[in-house]
């Protein structure tokens, strides 16, 4: 069988985890708040599904205990950046480094063990179809889940009151506060569903793409999908496309490998670094691109006043 | 009802209290914590914080814990002066630690009195290299000092375990991925007998002399000062943010290189896959809890040193995971940034009901302040 297949589909195993995070990103920085916590909500999410899936023996209950890990960490996120006015990256930077702290002290003892994984869907006929079964149909319902997800901030950002509400925020929160907008409260919505999405990203690689937990697993794609964020000039679509693309830039080192090719396995490793910076070179190249895309307030403290 | 406003300048006695409660509210935490998993909290807290420093070869390990995370933190905390954020020391220590390693491996068992010099030169200028990628990067293309700097650190640990696995494995080393141990001559000098604190603790101290003088005594250093305070006047006196980008990223990276050069050289002496317990990563809480002040960073580099041996100590002592030190790490600079909103902010009881004669006065000095978000007009009845 040629490795077409198997090459596709690990890209979508891959770039899963990296759509449910960038994609929850999105949405908190267009509310005008950057979030540099990614990582760690991440690994806190991994641990929480991971220890929440061994328990029950559900990987449902596991992704469920994963987002509302996640939320938990963003909360205190919230508290710190909008209701105390700390510095966001600051802030964010401790949220990833509590973050891999706290799920390595939790994770200690459940190290190794290993999980089932989770079973793939199947749909009646289109399953068994032939080559289109196999790519499009194939998957376990975390990848369906991520296509819903993009479908839904797609038309929340585009299509809905409170979505156009959340961007006017993320533009100038004094103009959008002074007509009566709720800033603080939309914020804070904004940054625990990001932290929900980044919990259920974390939980995907410790339940489906690698079923087992390890300290510190997440090897930086919290980051990259920060990077991706950025990529997709805040747009879900071009979002989830950057993730696709790395997630077959990830995929490729594991088939050149494969396929014999003589190079060591750690420059192979390097590759997804290198190419987000690779990407974040070529996106921001212009100027231009980031000032008419980027959320205007984004990082900048509010303060209500009296 | 009490209520939070804005204070008409920043209190400095607040800025220097404000690490001794993050502190303290650190400890209370662990407290709690240590109950929660059924521990007596005061024996814990004890092997935590007092065992550790009980002997002077325990004092010894402070200074030399210290060492690295001071060196990192006085280059970052410079930078962030600047709004330049490095957040890659650890990976320009794994490359200073790779410069300055392979001069090592390359002089073997010759004794020479400029190896060692050398060395640590070549460590700094490895630092400095990858620093430079990020500043190169962010000057001409504009990209993110934040995660370029981040995606380096995970580059150059890769190359560094290619290179222990590979090219730099020791052949008598029953393949463990390390290379040959260094010659004496290519390992620190001892500052005391009896410990293994080295010289690199005295760079520190010289350092963060130098650091100091660096930004309160030149005009280059004031360049930096100003670019982070007020970017705007910065650019209307004509300080050029690429000049100050470079420098910031620099000397960060020069410092993390030195850091580098100096473990290898000096506790772990020779190369291996793993050279850092996040130093890097620790060292930007160091320089947030040492208010960016050199002196306030030799303090809290010395108590994030503490954390660390706390963490060995409470592993040994009482079968607790190691990874409790990166816990407190986090809770220390999350109380940090919540202690610190009271530097410009205070708490004030306000009167609900009934405002006569000193209610008119508070919303004039609201304005007059130009605090954050000061609101000029409170419209009540």
């Amino acid at each position: 069988m040629s490795p077409f297949v198997p090459m596709v589909q690990s890209t979508v195993v891959a770039a899963t985890p990296l759509i449910f995070a960038a994609l929850g990103e999105t949405i908190v920085e267009k509310s005008g708040v950057l979030n540099l916590g990614i990582e760690g909500m991440m690994l806190v999410g991994a641990i929480a599904g991971f220890a929440a899936t061994l328990a029950t023996g559900n990987a449902g209950i596991g992704f469920v205990a994963g987002a509302a890990a996640g939320t938990a960490m963003a909360l205190i996120f919230a508290v710190l950046t909008i209701s105390l006015q700390t510095n966001q990256v600051a802030t964010g930077l401790a949220l990833t480094l509590f973050g891999i702290g706290l799920s390595a002290f939790v994770g200690h003892d459940l190290a190794g063990m290993p999980l089932p994984g989770m079973e793939g869907v199947t749909f009646p006929v289109l399953t068994s179809l032939p080559l289109v079964g196999e790519l499009l149909f194939h998957y376990d319902p975390m990848v369906y889940g991520s296509i819903i997800l993009l479908i839904a901030v797609m038309w929340f950002l585009e299509r809905s009151h409170a979505g156009l509400k959340m961007r006017a925020i993320g533009e100038s929160p004094a103009v959008a506060h002074s007509i009566g907008h709720p800033v603080v409260l939309i914020r804070y919505l904004a940054v625990m569903f990001g932290g929900a999405t980044s919990g259920i990203a974390g939980a995907y690689l410790s339940e489906v793409q690698t079923p087992m937990w390890a300290e510190g697993m997440s090897a930086g794609k919290g980051w990259i999908a920060l990077a991706l964020v950025v990529f997709g000039t805040w747009r879900p679509g071009r979002v989830v496309l950057g993730a696709y693309l790395f997630g077959g830039v990830t995929v490729l080192q594991l088939f050149a490998q494969g396929i014999g090719l003589n190079v060591p396995a750690e420059f192979l490793s390097m590759l997804p670094y290198a190419a987000t910076v690779v990407v974040l070179v070529i996106i921001c190249r212009d100027p231009k691109t980031i000032l008419l895309n980027q959320p205007a307030s984004l990082g900048r403290s509010f303060y209500p006043g009296t | 009802m009490l209520r939070l406003e804005p204070r008409t300048s920043p209190s400095h006695a607040m800025a220097i209290a404000s690490p001794v409660i993050a502190a303290v509210a650190m400890l209370v935490t662990g407290f709690l914590l240590f109950r929660l998993l059924g521990k007596d909290p005061v024996e814990a807290a004890y092997i935590f914080f007092v065992k550790p420093l009980n002997s002077s070869y325990g004092l010894g390990e402070l200074l030399l814990k210290a060492t690295p995370l001071m060196l990192c933190a006085l280059g970052l905390g410079l930078g962030f002066q600047a709004n330049v954020w490095n957040i890659g020391a650890e990976g320009q220590l794994t490359m200073g630690a790779i410069f300055g390693g392979g001069v090592a491996l390359w002089l073997g068992d010759s004794s020479t009195w400029w190896g060692l010099p050398l060395m640590l030169v070549a460590g700094v200028i490895g630092g400095m290299l990858w620093a430079a990628i990020a500043a190169w990067l962010r000057t001409r293309f504009n990209t993110n000092e934040i995660l370029v700097t981040l995606m380096l650190v995970y580059i150059a640990q890769l190359y560094l375990s290619y290179l222990v696995h590979g090219p730099w494995r020791d052949p008598a080393g029953h393949n463990f991925p390390q290379s040959r141990g260094f010659a004496d001559a290519q390992t620190m000098p001892l500052l005391f007998d009896g410990g293994r604190t080295n010289w690199g603790f005295l760079f520190g101290l010289i350092l963060a002399g130098a650091l100091w003088f660096f930004s309160r005594r030149t005009y280059a250093g004031f360049r930096l000062q100003v670019a982070g305070l007020a970017p705007a006047a910065a650019a209307y006196a004509g300080f050029s943010e690429k000049r100050n980008i470079w420098l910031a990223l620099l000397i960060s990276g020069a410092t993390a290189g030195l850091a580098g050069i100096c473990e290898v050289a000096g506790p772990i002496g020779q190369m291996q896959q793993q050279i850092s317990p996040g130093y890097g990563f620790a060292a930007i809480i160091v320089a947030w809890v040492g208010r960016l002040h050199p002196i306030g960073i030799v303090l809290a580099s010395l108590l994030m040193s503490l954390l660390y041996l706390g963490g060995e100590s409470g592993q040994m002592s009482m079968a607790l995971p190691s990874a409790i030190t990166g816990l407190f790490q986090g809770l220390l600079l999350f109380y940090l940034l919540a202690a610190d909103l009271f530097i410009t902010f205070r708490l004030r009881n306000v009167r609900t009901t009934g405002q006569p004669d000193q209610a008119p006065a508070a919303p004039v000095a609201a304005a007059s302040s130009g605090g954050p978000g000061a609101t000029p007009l409170e419209s009540s009845p």
